[in-house]
């Protein structure tokens, strides 16, 4: 380890980790049950949020020497943020991790394969809906062809070599991009939808039905154009000023009094969004403006409640046999506190009965690229969910996040259980359940 | 630590279960104590007393520190490895082994969680009493260790009372086993007592005999609120003196109060001096009997306002807001030192009022909640460690408490334990005889002073304060 690297990384912790935010932990240890990576890795504390906390601490101060165990600990957390809800003193961990994901990223001499490969993900394709747009018909080229050179040669894919090996049999077709419409129904409000990067591309055809059902109980659906990444992806990699370059970009596009909500489908982006109003809180010409973004924002789940979903959903008649359960998005979940919401709508969908999966508010492993990076965690995590999802048999499994879904349904297929159930994202499942029973009635289509 | 002596601890429990990395070392080098750490020179997790016994007899023989950790969420840096060694960690060793119906014993490893056993015993028809607000991640083996008491303490007593037998490593590796299911046994020395308590430093507990009690039917719970801490504190003596004995009463003070508020939005009066909560349980024509009469008692004392839970969900608000005390506090500054200081239950009025007088004094903030019926309160004082100039008002504010409860009777610590945070002060409470039976017990059974070095004696005790009462 030479000391020059040691002190660029204790500076660059210094200038990045907040310590008032270290200081807020009081190393009561009530988070340690609730941390995915501490439970599987045989409770090695060095993989909880205290232990974690403790070496953010002790980089700072120069108690601990960088190497690489220290850069695992870091790494291998999920992000999931299951250890703020448990935490009875209130720190906020998330701003912790990635500020600290900030502070390595800066002192660590980069590799030249992730350098290009961040700068490939990062400035290019999460950076901009357009770029995105080619990379998903690489994907899709891929997806038809096989051709696996073509993959090679594009950042993104080279990226996540693993990640395509078992994505492979579970993306979804790509729906044709199709010109939208604004509908003219009678409204009860005026959504702005967030469409979501990977929403808007690899599962069009949930956004396609977000819309449809929106405007089917009522709402006026508006697309601003300008809309970008959440930003999600890089906050969580340590790029919280890149990141916050697509929210000033969102903020802009998404800011006009005609918009009664801010509604997303994908929980991870949800709650990045929802904490623009944060990250931005020092900022004099955005800070106003975030404020406002963010009393917006909500999610798809929680606003189709408000537009009385629910209650149409009671009243169609269907003998409830079919076992759906449902997978928390961590983010959805844990920053922004929906819980009961999706539940509720699987619970009044006609033709299911709901029962919990045991543990649904634990990470499946996804976190983002986490199963890309670490697949190895990211596959005794989901080991340990599919152990619950064996228990209950149910024929559905309904989330709340594009990384979520794709997990869930590598889980199902490694497990073999393909001809037996499915993970869908919650969009899709109201509208195929409503189309079912009212196919000879008012469709909602 | 040599690579040889880590391979021999390897071959005892297996390569997966030591821990050494840079970062595993610091992840082990503290507790939930502000201001204490350490770092030991191994970290290891053994599945069986066999197994620790050969850990043991290899530290033996090296004279190697050992430091037995449950969840590490003790107030008194017991478990922060102060003199390095080798760290002892019981997930391994986390099995309910038998629930005994017939004798009402449950019989547990040291690694299960504490909450476990209080459900498993419930799911039977059964009750284990002792519930420290830290029972969700605490261990039993850390609760044993360090006697944990909790709100249930003033009707069913503390961990103690409920520890019917134990296995224990000893410092040479040999394997003791005392007590037994039994309701009465006088065969020699209480060596059982002698063991709980003792905070990991006479032996390793390996596996622990705990006594059950039939679960009490129906419980409820009431509220008061007062304008004056003598008021609460005159409620306190006045329903014990009319031979009431509740499962719970506990006190919170003016800024516990506020910052609870903050926390939970219950809907708390920010104005109240001081507020007790208080629960009856039992068969639910006492029950309700007792609540009504403890009610009675405080409008008599002169509550402002008082209120009983109309359902148990009303109830469980009331207490996790209780619950939520330590933590909603601790948001209010960086650094939380909690403390333990107890008095006999006459003096509980006293003894917050004279806390509040000591922060005055000096000048920190300090606020007080706790077991008022056992008189074990909890002064809380919320500080920042980085600023060493009121850290030291800190500390002097903190001694002075300890003097003001021996003075009233009372003890430097009701239930957290000695650790390396108290081993100044222990002479102030139990004197210099007693510091000398203490050692002659600790040197016999630990010659050569490798278990949970540092903790208990001091180097150095502190020089007692004298405080002039004015
Ligand atoms: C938020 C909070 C609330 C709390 N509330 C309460 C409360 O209401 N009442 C109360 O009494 N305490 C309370 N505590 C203190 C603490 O939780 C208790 O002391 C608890 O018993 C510690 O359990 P642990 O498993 O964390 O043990 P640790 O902290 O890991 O260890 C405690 C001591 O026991 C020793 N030890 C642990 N296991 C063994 C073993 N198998 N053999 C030998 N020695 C062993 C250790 O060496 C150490 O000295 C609270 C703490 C926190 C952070
Ligand atoms: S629960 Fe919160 S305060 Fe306690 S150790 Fe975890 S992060 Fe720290
Ligand atoms: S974010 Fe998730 S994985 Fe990371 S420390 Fe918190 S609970 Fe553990």
């Amino acid at each position: 380890m030479s000391s020059g690297l040691q002190k660029r990384m204790q500076d660059s912790f210094q200038e990045h980790v907040n310590e008032d935010l270290i200081m807020d932990c009081m190393r009561c240890g009530f988070c340690l049950p609730a941390c995915p990576t501490y439970l599987s890795t045989n409770y090695d504390e060095t993989h909880s949020p205290r232990g974690r906390i403790a070496l953010m601490k002790a980089m700072r101060d120069g108690d601990v020497v960088w190497d690489s165990s220290v850069e695992e600990a870091f790494d291998l957390c999920l992000g999931c943020r299951a250890c703020e809800p448990a935490c009875p003193a209130g720190v906020q961990y998330g701003p912790l991790i990635e500020e600290t994901r900030a502070a390595i990223l800066h002192a660590k001499p980069q590799g030249s394969k992730e350098k290009i490969l961040r700068k490939g993900a990062f400035d290019g394709v999460f950076a901009d809906q357009d770029k995105m747009q080619k990379t998903i018909k690489l994907v899709q080229l891929y997806q038809k062809s096989g051709l696996q050179k073509v993959t090679r040669k594009f950042g993104f894919l080279t990226l996540f070599p693993p990640f395509m090996k078992e994505m492979e049999g579970v993306l979804p077709a790509i729906e044709k991009k199709k010109e939208r419409k604004h509908s003219n129904n009678p409204k009860k409000a005026t959504v702005a939808f967030f469409t979501g990067c990977l929403m808007d591309t690899l599962f069009q055809e949930t956004n396609r039905k977000t819309i449809e059902l929106l405007e089917w109980l009522g709402a006026e659906v508006i697309i601003p154009e300008e809309q970008q990444c959440c930003g999600a992806l890089h906050g969580h990699s340590g790029e919280l000023e890149k990141g916050m370059r697509n929210a000033r970009a969102n903020i802009d596009a998404f800011d006009s009094d005609a918009f009664d909500f801010i509604v997303n489908n994908a929980g991870g982006c949800g709650a990045f969004l929802s904490e623009y109003e944060q990250h931005l809180k020092q900022d004099p010409h955005y800070a106003e403006k975030a404020a406002r973004f963010t009393e917006k924002q909500i999610d798809i789940s929680s606003l189709l409640i408000k537009l009385g979903l629910n209650e149409d959903l009671k009243e169609m008649k269907a003998i409830d046999e079919t076992v759906v359960t449902y997978q928390d998005s961590c983010h959805l979940k844990n920053v922004n506190k929906v819980f009961l919401e999706p539940r509720t709508l699987l619970m009044d969908a006609p033709g299911f009965e709901f029962k919990e999966l045991i543990d649904a508010g634990s990470c499946c492993g996804s976190a983002g690229i986490y199963n890309l990076l670490h697949p190895e965690m990211a596959r005794r995590i989901l080991d340990a969910k599919m152990n619950g999802v064996k228990d209950l048999q149910p024929a559905v499994i309904v989330t709340s996040n594009p990384g979520c879904l794709m997990q869930m349904q590598v889980g199902i297929q490694r497990e073999g259980l393909d001809k037996k159930m499915k993970a869908v994202h919650i969009v899709d499942f109201l509208y195929d359940a409503i189309h079912k029973n009212q196919m000879s009635e008012v469709s909602p289509a | 630590m040599k690579k040889r002596i880590i391979n021999t601890f390897a071959a005892i429990v297996g390569q997966e279960n030591i821990r050494y990395s840079q970062a595993q070392l610091h992840a082990y080098s503290y507790d939930a104590t502000a201001n204490f750490q350490s770092k030991p020179d191994l970290v290891v997790a053994p599945a069986s007393t066999e197994e620790i016994a050969e850990i043991v007899k290899l530290c033996a023989k090296k004279q190697i520190p050992i430091v037995s950790r449950g969840s590490g969420t003790n107030l008194a840096a017991g478990t922060v490895p102060t003199n390095g060694g080798v760290v002892i960690l019981f997930h391994r060793m986390n099995e309910i082994l038998e629930l005994d119906q017939e004798n009402l014993t449950m019989t547990v490893q040291p690694g299960v969680i504490t909450q476990d056993i209080s459900v498993h015993a419930e799911q039977h028809g059964l009750f284990y009493p002792p519930d420290p607000s830290s029972m969700k991640i605490s261990t039993i083996g850390g609760n044993v260790s360090e006697n944990s008491g909790g709100l249930r303490g003033l009707k069913y007593g503390v961990t103690k009372d409920y520890v019917k037998a134990l296995t224990v490593v000893l410092a040479d590796g040999s394997i003791l086993k005392t007590g037994g299911k039994l309701a009465k046994d006088v065969a020699g020395y209480d060596l059982t007592s002698l063991l709980v308590g003792s905070e990991g430093t006479l032996g390793i507990i390996t596996e622990i005999t705990l006594k059950l009690i039939p679960l009490p039917v129906y419980k409820k719970t009431g509220i008061a609120y007062f304008n004056s801490l003598e008021d609460a504190a005159k409620t306190v003596s006045s329903i014990i003196a009319h031979k009431i004995i509740p499962v719970t009463l506990e006190f919170m003070d003016r800024g516990t109060i506020g910052a609870i508020e903050d926390f939970m939005k219950m809907g708390l009066p920010r104005d109240a001096e001081a507020m007790l909560l208080l629960e009856q349980d039992g068969d639910e024509e006492l029950v309700e009997r007792d609540i009504q009469k403890m009610i009675d008692i405080a409008v008599a004392k002169g509550a402002t306002s008082t209120s009983i839970a109309a359902s148990s969900e009303e109830a469980d608000v009331l207490k996790a807001g209780r619950r939520s005390a330590l933590s909603a506090l601790a948001r209010k500054r960086p650094t939380t030192i909690l403390e333990d200081a107890t008095v006999p239950r006459s003096e509980i009025a006293k003894m917050v009022r004279a806390i509040q007088e000591i922060a005055q004094k000096y000048n920190v903030q300090i606020s007080t909640f706790g077991h008022a019926g056992d008189g074990n309160l909890h002064p809380t004082c919320l500080t920042d460690i980085r600023n060493k100039e009121e850290m030291e008002r800190v500390e002097k504010a903190l001694e002075e408490i300890f003097e003001a409860a021996i003075q009233l009777g009372g003890t430097i610590t009701g239930e957290h334990g000695v650790g390396e945070m108290k081993a100044p002060y222990l002479e102030w409470k139990i004197g210099e005889s007693g510091i000398q039976v203490m050692k002659l017990i600790k040197q016999s059974l630990d010659p050569q002073n490798i278990m949970n070095p540092g903790k208990v004696f001091a180097k150095a005790s502190k020089k007692r304060l004298v405080v002039h009462n004015e």
